[in-house]
């Protein structure tokens, strides 16, 4: 025992373990704060307080997708599945709520003071009649009640994810078929989303989820700033949870799962049931963004939880590297700031003579071109910029998912 | 009314044998210049009666208001507008009968109902008329809306008709005729019962006009009523408030007093806050509201409420049920039996054209999945970018279409260009980022992705968002009509025939060639492969783009039905994916019985749901994540220590 | 003594080829046990068999004294049973530290739950540390796995399966690949470990099995042609004819 380092394999709390999440949390606050300043001094807009504050949300997804796919190897292309749910279960409340007051209003002016049946089925057509109906379809039972609807929030998806999850792992199915899987099941629910019957509005969707009843004294511009530090505040305590969970020995066994499952299970460990608590608890964490998401977005329709959101999602995190939980939440600020800033005009257009380049048409070109260029050339993403830092020693277990997960084994169904 | 007829014209007979039309017409002109429905049918028997070979087309003339009058003698002509003024024509020889000014003739417009009036009296003509076009006509004339009293000129023409096919629809009507309208009830029901046999729309048609029925309520069921069923209030047939409605609209209850009304009854007795001697403000609960009218209603007569318990006990003494509108059981009970036999072939026919329709989309399923299953056979590769390579198809066909005005010409030569394009498209991309991507399968699946959705941008940038069509040849056009069942479009049996053709192909080269064996033995061990001196990137390169090639010939298949856009690769992707997790790996039979599966499925839950394509696509889905617990690796599945590895 | 493991009668066969037929076998619960046989003959499958990764179309695999049949039971519920497994190709864990390797075999609580929220105990470290000494791995304990020789993997992998605490070793031609001292330090880890558990290699390097001087079982065609001491064995003729007949 003479050689061996007195930190070999010592609990460590997890913060104190980590370098990178005070650094993350000293970064949130300083962005949070100062987007507070800013706004209060009316040097940034009210809307540009939304984009910050959806892009935290965003970050969240993307620390999530992140440890199930860059830590526990799962590629799942259905994440923003739940991502919607958590925004449509949070969106039944809002759209009630809000309806409900303004119905009591107008009704305040008839001579006879409204029943409650008068005032759900005023809300009732408000509410459906854009698809031809008049009624409260049963998946609205809980709507009136916030305290319901945030259960929703992460009953939902932890319900479904866990559903899916046993079925899907207890098959075995891993690997690209997993994916492809994962896949179906966003499209299922999208285009279940898109019937009038789902009873969720069909393609319209819900609508107005900016305007918070209650807080109708506040105004847009306070509420923007209460959304930004609720998202910050979530994303603070889903990186220190993600942390947590891929510190130590949970750690070591869900990198385990990504670099070789049938081994870890050879050791006794029941690889069935870890991924599905990562998937599980990533999938609720999803919907916990969502729900914080679409407030500040005012709209969510089923086109939110089509296949090819997932997809970006798993893009977000390749370009801002795997494997780590910082990696993930810089791409999928990075890529979806300068997406909102290309596809919205931002960027100036670029002649050639004899074409102009508009980057309204041309940047998914340019983020595919680049997306393909970075799995070729830079699989670590942009937080493999930072093992350049020189006074920085190699990090723990950085065999990442980019070498770990060389493996043939994969690619077989 | 004929007999009458015969007398007069047997009064006009003298002079009829030299008379002319227009002198028939000059006899009474008033009655064919303004016409009533109840006049004209005087002047059509004798116009019929005359004989007079021009009278059919005077008929149809006079039908489409192409005959005019002159203003100044009241003599009738046909008429061509030529300037301000008109050419006349002479109705009965056709010849040009000289001009006039503006204003000089008046159109005439019989009514609707005269109108129909002389179609009837026409279809006895057209009927026998010598083109066989026009007799179609009429026929179909009669079956959009059948008559009693077209069923004795149709007997009457039975006679001399010498197309055979004419001559059968002709018998079929006049059965269809007799089966509704004949007065004689045994010939009703043995014409029926001959309908059980027919399963054409026009046949199930009449008979469920025979069998219409509406709900009625009496206290208690009349003797010479002809029940269909009884109706119990309260199941699904009857809900509860539906049967009161139906007591209330019989008048044998009074009407319910409705929320809205009691509302309005309320406000109208606002005075001084206070409704009778309740205070407003309390009135916000239905209970608190009904109290209130209660209260109310007798001082004001307004009517009492209903309450529950009386509706019950309306509805408990009364019976209902759903009655003919044939008073004769046994005609119905023929017709019912009719039904339900037509009915069980029809249910046959329409599984067969389920079973068509079914083939069709799993031929296109196959065509664009069968690529991608090679590709990810051979190399463990999942192509995203797989829908992308069906759209350059698509495009290459438009293209093609563009410079080629002929489209047998072009679509020949599409074929394999579109092949030739996807296929250099799919050996680039695996040169320039598959192959650098070895054994990293996830990431090949990304990589690919964003090779996807540049590609459908630049798609976008260079067609424009909207829809171009690929016009297929005429001779794809239609569809082969086996009865008023089942058909299918020559444009499905033509792919259907596409994807036999690459099945076969396919089969060919995997099992008969050298190239074939090299891609199986990679798909089987790609180690010991490599060991055996076959090159894997060569096996590789070209598995992929063969992969690709068949996806380019699929977009021109799919271009050819359906529209081709920048987003039509994504619409076919998924399916095809699940195609091929369905149907297992490395297998042409295995995709081939996956695109099958698949196919069936989403037509059967079309069948069972036809409103609604988007739930069909979802239960598919739900389906297939079942149907990977069953099946984990597919249909067919490799076998052995290999596939466990 | 009663037998550890007592494999009875199983067979299984893929797409009509009988991979193991009608093989039964007896191990007793401590000392080393050499299984050998020509390539084809069902070594590999039977270890898959009696792990769980392969279940067989007929036949029992009993365990321990109350001869549990570990037919249809999970490979991880059969590991926590107390049956290790080292593979052909040596399989760690490249991308962590071998004091992570070590951590992840220890033999500990390992249902998901129980891990999600398990802590590192000084006990543990104790534990790992000593393994990592007796397989000569103590002074690359912060290592990555990855950076390993060929060797040192085989080692590690060994040394998991004895963080593992297992009551019956299966251990996959340990020696392949390994340099002639590499060789006898190996012999050496299986000959201790064999002291207190008992201990399956399954091998076709006769000069290595002869190094471990144990019973021998050899395997044909999916059931068993011989039993006994290597000089027993090998003067077999059916032996013979095996491995030198064609």
């Amino acid at each position: 025992m003479t050689t061996a380092p007195s930190s070999t394999l010592r609990p460590r709390f997890v913060i104190a373990g980590n370098s990178s999440v005070l650094w993350a949390l000293l970064v949130l606050a300083l962005v949070t704060v100062g987007a507070t300043v800013l706004a209060e001094a009316g040097m940034i807009s009210t809307s540009f307080v939304k984009t910050l504050g959806k892009t935290l949300c965003l970050c969240l997804a993307a620390i999530a997708m992140d440890v199930v796919w860059g830590y526990c190897g799962i590629l799942s292309l259905g994440h923003m599945a739940f991502f919607g749910i958590g925004g449509y279960a949070i969106g039944q409340w809002l759209m009630t709520a809000r309806t409900t007051d303004i119905v009591t209003q107008n009704l305040a002016g008839q001579p006879l003071p409204p029943t409650p049946r008068e005032i759900e089925q005023a809300v009732a057509s408000q509410i459906f009649g854009v698809v031809g109906a008049d009624d409260f379809p049963w998946i609205w039972a809980f709507s009136h009640s916030l305290a319901l609807q945030l259960l929703m929030v992460v009953l939902v998806p932890g319900v479904l994810a866990g559903l899916f999850g046993w079925l899907a792992f207890r098959s075995r199915v891993t690997g690209v078929y997993l994916s492809i899987l994962t896949q179906g099941m966003t499209l299922a629910l999208s285009l279940w989303l898109f019937q009038n019957d789902s009873g969720l509005r069909g393609n319209n969707g819900l609508s107005g989820l900016q305007n918070i009843p209650g807080l109708d004294q506040w105004g847009q511009d306070r509420i923007s700033l209460l959304f930004l530090w609720a998202s910050a505040g979530a994303l603070g305590a889903g990186y220190v949870l993600f942390a947590w969970l891929t510190s130590g020995r949970r750690g070591s066994a869900i990198r385990a799962i990504r670099d070789d499952e049938a081994r870890l299970r050879f050791l006794g460990h029941g690889v069935e049931g870890l991924k599905l608590l990562v998937f599980t608890l990533t999938a609720v964490v999803t919907a916990i963004a969502g729900a914080l998401y679409y407030p500040q977005a005012g709209i969510i329709n089923p086109g939110e939880v089509a296949p090819l959101a997932s997809i970006y999602l798993a893009v977000w995190v390749a370009i801002g590297g795997r494997g780590r939980l910082y990696g993930a939440a810089l791409g999928a600020a990075l890529v979806s700031l300068l997406s909102s800033w290309f596809t919205g005009g931002g960027a100036p257009d670029i002649p050639l003579g004899f074409y102009t380049i508009q980057w309204t048409d041309w940047w998914t070109v340019l983020l595919g071109l680049t997306f393909v260029a970075v799995t070729l050339w830079a699989p670590k993403g942009l937080g493999g910029l930072f093992d350049l830092v020189p006074s920085r020693k190699p990090r723990q277990g950085d065999w990442g998912p980019d070498d770990g997960a060389w493996r043939r084994e994969e690619g077989q169904p | 009314m004929r007999i009458l007829l015969a007398l007069l014209v047997a009064l006009w007979a003298p002079a009829a044998g030299a008379q002319t039309l227009q002198d028939l017409l000059q006899q009474e002109p008033e009655a064919i210049s303004d016409p009533s429905r109840r006049t004209v049918g005087e002047v059509l028997d004798r116009l019929v009666d005359s004989g007079l070979p021009e009278v059919p087309v005077f008929l149809e003339r006079w039908q489409g208001k192409e005959v005019w009058q002159r203003k100044s003698d009241g003599l009738f002509f046909y008429a061509e507008e030529d300037g301000d003024g008109h050419v006349l024509y002479d109705i009965s020889t056709g010849e040009e009968a000289g001009r006039t000014g503006p204003r000089e003739l008046s159109e005439l417009k019989p009514n609707a109902g005269v109108r129909g009036v002389i179609g009837s009296a026409l279809i006895e003509f057209q009927l026998s008329d010598p083109d066989p076009a026009r007799r179609q006509a009429a026929l179909d004339a009669i079956a959009k809306d059948p008559a009693p009293e077209q069923a004795a000129p149709l007997r009457a023409s039975l006679e001399g008709e010498e197309d055979p096919d004419l001559m059968a629809r002709k018998e079929r009507l006049l059965a269809l005729l007799s089966a509704r309208f004949d007065e004689d009830p045994a010939a009703r029901v043995a014409a029926i019962e001959a309908l059980g046999a027919d399963i054409s729309v026009e046949a199930r048609a009449v008979l469920n006009q025979i069998l219409a029925s509406r709900p009625a309520v009496a206290a208690t069921l009349p003797e010479d009523a002809n029940v269909a069923r009884l109706l119990v209030p309260g199941s699904a047939d009857l809900p509860r408030e539906a049967a009161y409605v139906m007591l209330v609209e019989a008048g044998l209850a009074p009407p319910r007093v409705t929320e809205t009304e009691i509302r309005d009854a309320l406000v109208a007795s606002i005075a001084d806050g206070m409704v009778g001697e309740t205070p407003v403000a309390t009135l916000g609960t239905d209970a608190a509201r009904h109290a209130a009218y209660d209260a109310i209603a007798p001082a004001r007569g307004l009517p009492p409420r209903v309450t529950e318990a009386e509706v019950d006990a309306a509805i408990s003494t009364h019976v209902f049920w759903q009655g003919y509108a044939e008073p004769d059981a046994t005609v119905t009970a023929a017709a019912q039996r009719a039904l339900g036999t037509a009915e069980t072939r029809v249910a046959l026919w329409q599984g067969a054209d389920l079973l068509l329709d079914a083939v069709s989309l799993a031929s296109i399923y196959f065509l664009a999945a069968i690529g991608l299953a090679i590709t990810f056979g051979v190399m463990g590769v999942i192509n995203m970018a797989h829908g992308e390579f069906i759209m350059m198809g698509a495009y290459t066909g438009y293209v093609v279409q563009t410079l080629v005005p002929d489209y047998t010409l072009s679509l020949l030569l599409a074929l394999p260009l579109a092949f030739a394009v996807t296929f250099a498209a799919g050996v680039a991309m695996e040169r320039l980022v598959i192959h650098h991507l070895a054994h990293r399968p996830l990431e090949t699946l990304l990589a690919t992705f964003g090779i996807s959705i540049a590609l459908q941008q630049v798609a976008k940038n260079v067609f424009g968002t909207q829809a171009r069509p690929l016009t297929s040849p005429a001779w794809l056009d239609g569809a082969w009509v086996i009865n008023d069942v089942a058909g299918i479009a020559y444009i499905r049996i033509a792919i259907f025939v596409l994807a036999l053709l690459f099945l076969g192909l396919l089969l060919f080269i995997l099992k008969r060639t050298r190239l074939g064996l090299e891609v199986r033995a990679v798909t089987q061990n790609p180690g010991m492969a490599a060991s055996l001196g076959i090159n894997p990137d060569r096996i590789g390169m070209l598995t992929f783009g063969l992969g690709s090639g068949i996806a380019g010939i699929a977009g021109v298949a799919i271009g050819l039905y359906a529209k081709v856009t920048s987003e039509m690769g994504a619409d076919y992707i998924v399916q095809s994916f699940m195609t091929v997790v369905v149907g297992g790996v490395g297998n042409v039979w295995g995709t081939l019985a996956g695109a099958g599966l698949i196919g069936g499925f989403q037509k059967g839950v079309e069948w069972l749901n036809p409103s609604n394509t988007l739930a069909a696509q979802t239960f598919m889905i739900l389906f297939i994540i079942a149907f990977i617990q069953v099946r984990p690796r597919g249909i067919v599945a490799m076998k052995g220590r290999a596939a466990g590895a | 003594m009663t037998a550890l493991l007592h494999v009875d009668s199983i067979s299984v066969s893929f797409d009509g080829f009988r991979a193991i037929n009608d093989l039964s076998l007896t191990v007793e619960p401590t000392g080393l046990r050499a299984i050998i046989g020509p390539n084809g003959a069902g070594k590999t499958t039977f270890m898959d068999i009696v792990t769980g990764k392969t279940r067989p179309d007929s036949g029992r695999v009993l365990w321990g004294e109350k001869a549990q049949d570990l037919v249809g039971l999970s490979e991880s519920r059969i590991a926590r049973l107390g049956l290790g497994r080292k593979f052909q190709r040596p399989t760690v864990f490249e991308a962590q530290t071998v004091a992570e390797n070590l951590d992840l075999a220890l033999r500990n609580p390992r249902q998901p739950l129980r891990v999600l929220f398990a802590r590192r105990t000084a006990d543990d470290r104790a534990r790992a540390l000593a393994i990592a000494e007796e397989i000569g791995l103590l002074p690359h304990l912060h290592r990555r796995a990855g950076e390993l020789s060929h060797g040192q993997k085989q080692w590690l992998e060994i040394g998991m399966l004895l963080a593992q605490d297992p009551r019956l070793l299966l251990v996959d031609e340990p020696a392949a690949g390994m340099t002639v001292p590499e060789r006898e330090h190996t012999t050496d880890l299986l000959r201790r470990a064999a002291e207190t558990r008992a201990v399956v290699v399954v091998e076709h390097d006769m000069e290595f099995v002869r190094r471990l001087d144990c019973r021998v079982t050899v395997l044909h065609e999916g059931r068993v042609l011989a039993e006994g001491s290597l000089d027993h064995v090998t003067s077999n003729p059916d032996v013979i004819d095996v491995y030198l007949g064609r």
